[in-house]
Order: C-alpha cells, then structure tokens, then sequence
C-alpha cells in the first residue's frame, strides 16, 4: 500500500468543473425567467394587504393629506416644466412635418390628441416615479434598515396600513390630477411655439384642438394615469418596505424602484391602451 | 365586525387577574425552533422569564439571540415551539389578535429606531395617539411626565437625530413604556455605547423595573453590564440555553462554552 490518495484524472475534473458551470449557469438563468413573476406576485401580495388594511380603521387623514402634498403639490413644477417643453418640442416637430404634405393646421388637434391620450399620463408617471417614487423608496428602506418599520410593528400599529396605504391613495388620486395639468401646461407650450414661433393661426390651432379632442379622450388618458399612479407608488414602496443591506442595499432599491416603475409605465400604457380601444391584444 | 372596528386600549394597564400576578414565571418558552432555509438558528430553546426581575439572554455573537429577541415579539413566526405569556401562547397567534396582543411588550431597539421624522415628544406620543382617545392635554401631561421621570424633559421638542445615543436610549424606553407594556425586551442596549453612557443605560434599566414594574429581558453580549443588573441570567449557546440561573450560579457554572465565555470576558463577582 502506497498511502497515496487517488487523484481524478485531469479529463475528468475538467467534466466536472464544466458540469459544475453549466449548473451554476442553469441556475441563474433560471432564476432570472422567475424573478419577474416573484416581483409580480410581491406586488399582488402588498397590495392586497393594502386593500386589507385599507378599510380598517383608524383612517390617518393627516398621513393621507401629507402624502398627497408630497406627491401631488411637490411635482406641480417638475411636471409643468417638462409639459411646456415636452408641448413645445412636439409643435416643432409636427408643424415641421405637417408642412410637407399642407396639413400644418391639424397640429392643434394632433398635439390634443397626442397629450390626452399618450403623453400626459405617461410623461407625469414618469416625473412622478423620478421625483416621488424614489425618495418613497429611499425612506421607506431607511426606515427598515434602522428597524422603524419593526418599531412600528411592536407598537401594534401595521406598517402596511400606517406608511403605504396612504402613499397609495396619494398616487392614485394625485396622478390623474397631475397629468391633466400636463395637458394644459403642455397645450399650452405647443400653442406659444406654433403661434409664436412658427406662425400658426391661433384660432385654427385652437378650433382643430376642440374638433378632435373630446372627453373620452381625456378620460382614457385620466384611466391610465389612476393604473399608472397605484402601480407606481406601489412598486416604489414595495421596493422600500423590503429593502435590506443597509445604505448601500437602499441605493440599489431605489434605483430598482425607478427602473421596475419606468418599464412598467411603458407595458401598462400598451395594455390598458389594447383595453380601452378593444383590439391589439390577442 | 371585527374588521372595521378600531382597537382603543386602555392608557394604563390593567390589573392582572390574581393566579397569574402571583406566578413568578411570566414568559414561558418551551422548544423553540427557528430557521432560515437550510440554516437551523434556534434548535429547541426553553426559557423562563421571571416576573418584575431583569432577565438577561447572553451568548456569543451569531448564537441566536436576536433571532429569540424577534420570535419573541413576534416580529418573525417560529418554525415550532411555544412562547406562553400570561395564558396565551404567543407562537399560535395571528393578524388581529396579535396586534392586539403585541401591547404587552414594549421594545428597545439596538439602535433605538426612533422615528427619525418626528421630535422626541411626537415619537413617545406616537402610541397614545394611535391606541387611546385620551385628550389632547392628558397626552401632552403623560408624555412630558414620562420624559421628566426619564431626566430628558428638555430634550423634547429636538429631534432624534440632536441627541446622543444614551439620549437616545431614554426616548426609546419611554417611547416602549409609555402604553404601560408588562414586558420590556432590550436588544443589545450597550453595544457600541462609551463605559459612562453604558452604565447610564443599566441605571436606565434597573429604574425602569423599580419606577414601572416591568418585567425585563435584555439581550446582550456585555458581561460587565450582566454583572451589574441580572437577576437572572440564560446562556444561548449554538441555538440552545446552554446554562441559566443566577449571575453567581453561572460564573460559577461547570459548561464548558458557558465558562469559557465567562472567562473570556474577564469579568469576576468581586
């Protein structure tokens, strides 16, 4: 007896290792088809406890109005500023291309069109989710990291029902509110850059908005603002309540928030779009 | 229904039916497990607290005692076991009522997780104001007669994030008794806290036993402060209470990992 342990042969450990990473690969790329469906059955569960907890007494009006400033008042500049460009740049634009065939005067009734339905519910989420979707995300996770949300809890107060519930009423009701001021604001931006700029006739630009633009398309785009501000504050307190890995683990939730809100914004647009006009689904 | 009805309590606690005021025992855990995935924590703790005394959980770091701190209070559910606090087994219940139930304990954070939004005053209001409909001015005479008892009646309209950690500490445990909680649990009080503001803290403790009547369980790894407050003292150790009794009875314990720890804290009676 030589006392020697047996050693695997080279050809097989290189099997072995390439096993090993083909499992390792296997594994992650599995978990990445998953995590999708975990992210979204996380949101489902949040926010059927909020419906839950929702309806339960006591109703904190202070915390309810509190987080409607901050997600209503607090973006009343961010969202008008960008509607005046975002308005103006689309005057640009269409008038520019309109003048190729004749049609410049139908910019007014497309710009309508275009911001009722398109881009002030999509464009307000948006401004929503940088400005008040990441700084939700951003305390919510400091207060888990510094174990607030446990003190909540051993004082018998459900942080559920005390820190996200009225956040998310806030995005319900403020968004929709926001996005009609972007209609407005952006209307308004396209109107200066057309007349003023372009040299459009201010009473055709307005008569050819009236003319196309009615109150179903307002409501459709005032629909999708509602499913746009739920979801929105939705994920972004999700991603806080849950945040763990101290500073740095709240850094990366709130890029998380941003990131899952802006994709969800663009899919959500799609299909309640699909919904409302009856066709583009399957 | 049960559902849509809010849950007033009480401002001061009420009295203790007389069979259970008299049992020296007033937290009972019997086989606690606890895991997370494939990592068993807790592996059949037992426990007795003892009723108005100051109960100590000590033990290496990683041997499970914040894990029992948080089953406890039930921040988390245990995986099986029983946690017996005056008549109710605190491991079986759930949602409304162990919201309710909660109220017997009060809690001190490691880093006292004051609500960082809110002044002093606010955050030791925050439980009256969300559990009784006591007036304005009776909210405003407790709190200020609490943070008086406490020496930080001056200190309440700062913020948490202008006071020191031996500050802090007072606002959390007045914050934690201000419902009149039975049971007041400590997580590590005096980690990373000076030796002066260390033994402010243990004064803290001992006086809110004396002034409130609470029953105390403080987790900790600092053998200088077991010295100084125990009444009784449990070593957790791999999952399990290694050894319990008095401070006397374990420093003189023949466990060996118990004895160890001991000796290696350097910490004798004398």
């Amino acid at each position: 007896m030589t006392g020697a342990a047996p050693t695997a042969s080279p050809a097989r450990e290189k099997i072995h290792k390439a096993r090993s990473a083909a499992r390792d690969v296997g594994e992650w790329l599995f978990k990445l088809l998953l995590s999708p469906f975990v992210e979204i059955g996380a949101l489902c569960k949040l926010f059927a406890e909020s419906i839950f907890w929702g309806i339960r007494p006591p109703y904190r009006v202070r915390l309810f109005v509190e987080a409607m400033e901050f997600v209503g008042i607090g973006s009343i500049f961010l969202v008008s500023l960008t509607a005046l460009f975002v308005g103006g740049v689309l005057a640009l634009q269409l008038v520019d291309g309109f003048r190729d065939f004749g049609a410049e005067n139908q910019t007014g009734a497309v710009i309508g069109l275009a911001l009722a339905r398109e881009v002030g519910p999509v464009f307000a989420a948006l401004m929503v989710t940088s400005r008040a979707g990441s700084a939700m995300t951003t305390e919510l996770g400091s207060m888990r990291v510094t174990n607030q949300i446990d003190a909540l809890v051993t004082l018998a107060v459900h942080p559920v029902q005390y820190l996200v519930v009225p956040r998310l009423v806030a995005g319900f009701a403020m968004v929709p509110v926001l996005t009609m001021l972007f209609d407005v604001v952006g209307v308004f931006g396209a109107f200066c850059v057309a007349v003023f700029f372009l040299g459009l006739d201010p009473g055709v630009f307005m008569d050819r908005l009236q003319w196309l633009v009615d109150w179903d398309d307002v409501s459709q785009g005032l629909i999708k603002a509602m499913v746009f501000g739920v979801v929105v504050t939705l994920i972004a307190c999700r991603q806080g309540f849950y945040a763990k890995g101290g500073a740095a683990g709240v850094g990366r939730a709130t890029n998380r928030s941003v990131v899952h809100s802006a994709i969800a914004i663009l899919m959500l647009d799609y299909l309640v779009t699909s919904m409302i006009l009856g066709e583009g689904l399957l | 229904m049960k559902l849509f009805r809010r849950n007033l309590i009480r401002a001061t606690r009420p009295p203790l039916p007389e069979e259970l005021k008299t049992n020296p025992i007033h937290v009972q855990i019997r086989d606690l497990h606890k895991s997370y995935g494939d990592h068993h924590v807790l592996r059949g703790v037992s426990l007795d607290i003892y009723r108005g005394k100051t109960n100590l959980v000590i033990g290496p770091s990683g041997s499970g005692k914040s894990v029992l701190m948080r089953q406890l209070i039930r921040l988390e559910k245990p995986d099986s076991g029983q946690m017996w606090v005056n008549g109710i087994d605190f491991a079986r219940i759930n949602g409304l009522d162990l919201a309710a139930k909660r109220r017997t304990f009060g809690m001190v954070f490691q880093m006292s997780a004051l609500f960082d939004s809110m002044t002093v005053f606010d955050n030791v209001a925050f439980p009256l104001r969300e559990h009784t409909d006591l007036p304005r001015k009776e909210v405003r005479a407790r709190v200020m007669d609490r943070l008086a008892g406490l020496g930080i009646a001056a200190a309440s309209h700062k913020m948490p994030a202008e006071l020191s950690g031996g500050m802090q500490k007072r606002v959390a445990v007045a914050r934690a008794m201000i419902l009149e909680s039975e049971i007041l649990i400590y997580d590590e009080p005096t980690t990373g806290l000076d030796p002066i503001t260390t033994e402010m803290v243990d004064d803290l403790i001992t006086e809110a036993e004396e002034m409130f009547g609470v029953t105390s369980i403080v987790i900790s790894h600092d053998m200088a402060s077991v010295v100084r407050i125990a009444d009784h003292l449990s070593f957790l150790h791999e999952g399990q209470i290694a050894a319990a009794g008095t401070t006397q009875e374990l420093i003189h314990t023949d466990h060996p990992a118990t004895a160890d720890f001991i000796r290696a804290s350097r910490i004798t009676l004398d």
